[in-house]
């Protein structure tokens, strides 16, 4: 391998590994362990719910009454609906065909907005109705502490998710740009691919709080 | 004198440092960053224990004093501690002990540097802008609601540094997966890059629970609902668990990184392969995973049931083993070997003495019954202390010293680092052994003002620090000259095995020449010679 | 022996069985110390490079060494762990008949009330020979009541009940500190533990208020209109108090729970949490109208209505 180097471009990765292949590779191994400890992240809010949850059992009942499951189904659904598009995103770039991937890409972002727009929805709605933990909490009675931490959590929690979702619809958008411009080809198609692994992981995360949330003892 | 190019060549503006993407560079700005820290970190301390020379509180009102300890916890376990061995020699080192150019993610990893300083600029702000008082476990409700003191913004620089651990990390990992380079197995592998890799994963699956129950904390303390205060409905023993999944697996992100320099240490200056190489490899691992099963043993007095005391008591007593098996390992290492006692290797066997002895005072904190008499004492102080200074700096100031031909082409004086080698460990040993005592006395922790039968005890233990200060400036002032005037270095001065002395001294900037070097058998080949004895 | 001179006075027997597994540990802990030093010191002379010895061959004992180190050190962790867990829940198991005192921890003193009323801050006054167990709580932050010479600690909590017990044995004064820091008079939060022999204990405690707890607990029982519902002619239907405490209670949800401190607490502060299995959640919430005092007063006249008339 020549060695090639200008005065400032020590390290950089086309010289320090030796083929495109094992690039994809590692950037590959990066986004699984990055997963991982998001996994660990939102882990601890998992554990902070369940207890929380075991010794407020009736407030937590109380208060996912409060939550929107209509909106909340509706938004399930987007989410789902773009990790298909994403799916089939990779699946375009795999067969060489840039433009569907490109289009179906945006498809994921666009649908990651309408999911964005239902929560702000959603969000408003509760403002409206107090439920925002803080000196405007309106529930009262023996179960408001319940009540209060349960939302206090469901907004972390969402809020969270959001924020994670949010940063997931610029990549998917700026990649899509990027792909249109002719930047990623069939054998390069790993960055998207690991973009791919984020917007599922954000979709699994949201099936774990749906239920959580929204399903709590709604018979 | 010699005119090949090295990484540290050419460099004239203040971009070619903070542009890098050079693991060694970076290596470097690590290096000067966590200095910094540790001496604004001791600064902080050398308060405390100017205070505790008297029994009563006349040198700091109780204010000033807390916010001493509570920074110098803050900024040593995470501005020095946590990053010290892995981003400095680990990021300097890996690439170079398996054969590689650089890290996996170059980029990642300067970016890892910068989210270090961020997170150092924040936790800069809240002392100057006059310190957070909550200790450096921020429990609450104290931290969440009755602290008057810059908690928000301390938390919010140990959250940020956290994903330049985090970062860090993922770097390590899959560098040690993907970039080995060829006949490079993972049983070749140096025990320095095992501790670090295991290390890695403990900041990968560590790391981001403490991010999120700052999280917690600081919404509780901002928007004043009771996650973890009872009045509101929340728990406060909730905080402690979240708090100690994340740092108990921490004390041993600052533990295995140490025990891999000692066993390079030990090993090219006995002269002798390490004694049970599988067994220490297994013995790391054991540790990183067995780790994050023990956190309830700092919660045997809180009101954590008696039952769940009891699981988390055997399973630390179960940790102790890997980590007694290396402690014999590397004492049996010497064995038939060649001893020398450069700097390093004073360093090295000054960690394995009290590595041992704090390890042993961590069985005494694992019984149950004998706990509930010292938690919350300085016999607990001692203990860490032992393992984390007597441990884990020793071992990182050796390190420094043993690679340090290595990074900057320069010998260190070796009379003045063996002098302060000797008198770290004398002044170690007089300013925590007293300690101990005081903690079975039952001298709780976080005071300023004790009971007057403490006093002896206190004084020495001050006295040991005076000789501690002395011991940690003195390498500044040899190792900066070395730079200058110090000896130039060989590729190999030590005449040790390993991938990083087949290059020179300091490396070029791609690590190795034209081709990357070829591995054909295990580590620590240090070859011995039944005629003459060793070489 | 003089040179216990040198030790933390050791008040009660607990203190004694907890000083032999310490200094167990000690002469154990010393005996590996100095084994693996002097090994270590050992070998770094005899193979100083400088030294012609035999350096040839590796050990052919290695795996024998290895297993015996790892077996050993198992073994002797197996007993101390057993040795020191049991120990350990000793105190978690107050004999029936211990004499409680409750202790509530604040930003900075210790308060602490006996059952018969008397009350003293940042004093412990306890009889010796006698079991005692501590109730404690904190009404601010996490404190922790540490006395040295009783070798025990634990944690004051808000919002929850935890309980010790011990028994001293030696009259004397030691030391009371707060072991978990707490905010700028952490350090002055210290006071002292008086073990007095049996009768001048009696003499202490007939001193000072003598209205019981549970007489106090009685009037606010009244004042904050509880007999309204939980008394003889209530109007509303709510379950009897008479001799609950420290028995099993049938919840509505199917589950039992024993009526202790906590309980009693909780449905003060928190009636619908568990509500008793065949009467409506109709019973208001108490927070905010009832310091940690006067919860603690209300209890104690609970448990008067479960003991059996004095003789």
């Amino acid at each position: 391998m020549p060695m090639t180097r200008t005065p400032n471009m020590v390290g950089a990765e086309s010289q320090v590994r030796h083929s495109l292949p094992g690039q994809a590779h590692a950037a590959t191994l990066g986004m699984w362990i990055f997963l991982v400890t998001e996994t660990l992240f939102v882990g601890a809010l998992f554990a902070a719910y369940l207890l929380v949850r075991t010794v407020h059992p009736q407030g937590f009942i109380l208060g996912s009454r409060e939550t929107d499951i209509v909106l909340g189904s509706i938004n399930t659904a987007v989410l789902l609906t773009s990790s298909l598009a994403m799916a089939l995103a990779v699946d375009r770039l795999r067969a060489d065909m840039a433009g569907a991937a490109a289009r179906w890409m945006v498809a994921t972002a666009l649908l990651g907005l309408v999911f964005l727009g239902i929560k702000g929805v959603e969000y408003l709605l509760d403002w409206q109705h107090g439920l925002v933990p803080g000196p405007h909490f309106r529930p009262g009675g023996d179960q408001a502490p319940g009540m209060e931490l349960f939302f206090f959590l469901y907004f972390l929690m969402t809020g969270v998710h959001a924020l994670h979702l949010f940063i997931g619809i610029a990549l998917v958008a700026i990649f899509a740009v990027m792909l249109r411009h002719g930047r990623f080809g069939a054998g390069l198609s790993a960055p998207v691919e690991n973009l791919g692994l984020y917007w599922h992981f954000v979709d699994v995360v949201w099936i774990f709080l749906f239920p959580l949330l929204y399903l709590v003892h709604r018979t | 004198m010699t005119a090949a190019p090295s990484y540290l060549s050419g460099i004239r503006r203040l971009r070619d440092w903070l542009l890098t993407r050079d693991h060694k560079r970076i290596a470097l700005l690590y290096l000067v960053s966590i200095t910094v820290f540790f001496f604004i970190g001791a600064l902080a301390i050398a308060l405390v224990r100017l205070e505790l020379f008297t029994p009563q509180d006349d040198l700091l009102t109780a204010e000033t004093y807390n916010k001493a300890f509570s920074v110098h916890g803050i900024i040593m376990v995470w501005f020095f501690l946590i990053p010290s061995i892995p981003a400095t020699l680990g990021n300097f080192l890996i690439p170079l002990m398996i054969g590689a150019r650089d890290l996996a993610f170059p980029r990642l990893n300067l970016l890892s540097w910068y989210i270090y300083t961020l997170g150092g600029a924040f936790t800069l702000y809240a002392v100057l802008a006059g310190g957070v008082d909550t200790g450096w476990t921020f429990y609450t409700p104290y931290s969440s609601f009755f602290s008057n003191t810059h908690v928000f913004a301390a938390a919010a620089g140990v959250f940020v540094v956290g994903f330049s651990s985090i970062l860090t990390g993922l770097n390590i990992v899959v560098t040690v997966h993907t970039m080995r380079t060829r006949g490079m197995h993972w049983f070749r592998l140096p025990l320095f890059v095992w501790a670090l890799y295991a290390t890695s994963a403990i900041l990968l699956l560590a790391t981001p629970v403490l991010a999120m129950t700052l999280v917690l904390m600081a919404a509780e303390r901002l928007f004043a609902v009771g996650i973890f205060d009872p009045v509101l409905g929340g728990d406060p023993l909730l905080f402690q668990h979240l708090f100690w999944f994340y740092s108990h697996p921490a004390v041993y992100i600052m533990i295995l990184p140490a025990m891999g320099v000692a066993s390079e240490v030990i090993t090219c200056f006995s002269r002798n392969p390490i004694f049970g190489y599988r067994m220490m490899a297994y013995a790391i691992l054991a540790i990183a995973l067995i780790s994050f099963m023990v956190w309830g043993h700092h919660m045997f007095v809180s009101g954590q049931s008696m039952y769940a005391g009891m699981v988390f008591s055997l399973l630390s007593f179960l940790v102790a083993i890997p980590s007694a098996v290396k402690v014999f390992n590397w004492t049996a290492t010497l064995y038939r070997g060649e001893i020398h006692f450069d700097a390093p290797m004073i360093y090295a066997l000054g960690f394995v003495g009290l590595f041992l002895i704090g390890g042993l005072t961590g069985l005494f904190l694992a019984a149950l019954a004998l706990d509930v008499h010292l938690t919350d004492t300085y016999f607990v102080v001692s203990h860490f202390h032992y393992i984390m200074v007597g441990g884990s700096v020793m071992a990182y100031i050796g390190g420094i010293h043993f690679w340090w031909p290595k990074m900057t082409g320069r010998h260190y004086p070796e009379f003045w680092a063996r002098f302060a080698a000797i008198l770290m460990f004398f002044g170690f040993n007089l300013t925590f052994f007293p300690q101990y005592i005081l903690g079975y006395l039952g001298m709780p922790r976080r005071v300023h003002e004790y009971a007057p039968e403490f006093s002896v005890l206190n004084v020495l233990s001050s006295a040991g620090a005076s000789l501690l200060a002395v011991a940690y400036v003195l390498p500044l002032f040899y190792l900066a000259w070395s730079l200058r005037k110090g000896r130039h270095a060989s590729a190999n001065p030590w005449r040790a095995t390993g991938l990083e002395w087949r290059t020179s001294s300091p490396p070029p900037p791609l690590n190795f020449g034209e081709q990357l070097p070829e591995v054909s058998e295990g580590p620590y080949a240090y070859d011995p010679d039944p005629k003459h004895g060793r070489r | 022996m003089k040179w216990w001179n040198w030790f933390p006075a050791e008040a009660s027997d607990w203190a004694g069985s907890y000083d032999t597994l310490f200094f167990f540990m000690l002469a154990l802990s010393g005996i590996v110390a100095v084994a693996v030093i002097s090994t270590a010191i050992g070998f770094m002379f005899r193979y100083h490079h400088r030294r012609r010895v035999h350096r040839a061959g590796t050990a052919s004992f290695q795996r024998i060494l290895e297993y015996s180190w790892i077996g050993i050190p198992l073994l002797l962790f197996i007993v101390v762990f057993l040795w020191a867990a049991n120990l350990y829940a000793d105190l978690f198991f107050p004999p029936p008949g211990a004499m409680p005192v409750y202790i509530t921890g604040k930003q900075w003193m210790w308060k602490i009330q006996h059952a018969n009323g008397r009350r003293e801050y940042d004093e412990l006054h306890v009889p010796a020979g006698r079991p005692v167990v501590l109730v404690l709580t904190s009404e601010d932050v996490i404190h922790s009541f540490s006395l040295p010479a009783l070798r025990i600690k634990h944690d004051v909590v808000p919002g929850r009940y935890t309980r010790i017990w011990f028994q001293a044995d030696k009259p004397g004064s030691y030391h009371l500190f707060c072991a978990e820091y707490c905010g700028v008079g952490h350090a002055s939060m210290t006071g002292r533990l008086w073990v007095l022999p049996p009768d001048r204990f009696a003499a202490w405690l007939g001193e000072g208020e003598t209205s019981s707890l549970a007489r106090e607990g009685e009037a606010l029982f009244r004042q904050h209109g509880c007999s309204g519902c939980h008394g003889a002619n209530a109007s509303v239907r709510a379950p009897s108090l008479e001799g609950i405490f420290g028995k099993p209670v049938a919840l509505s949800n199917g589950t039992t729970v024993i009526a202790d401190e906590r309980y009693i607490r909780d449905s003060i502060l928190l009636p619908r949490k568990e509500v008793v299995g065949g009467y409506e959640p109709i019973m208001p919430s108490f927070r905010g109208q009832l310091g940690e005092d006067e919860i603690i007063k209300l209890i104690a006249y609970v448990k008067s209505l479960s003991e059996a008339p004095p003789p």
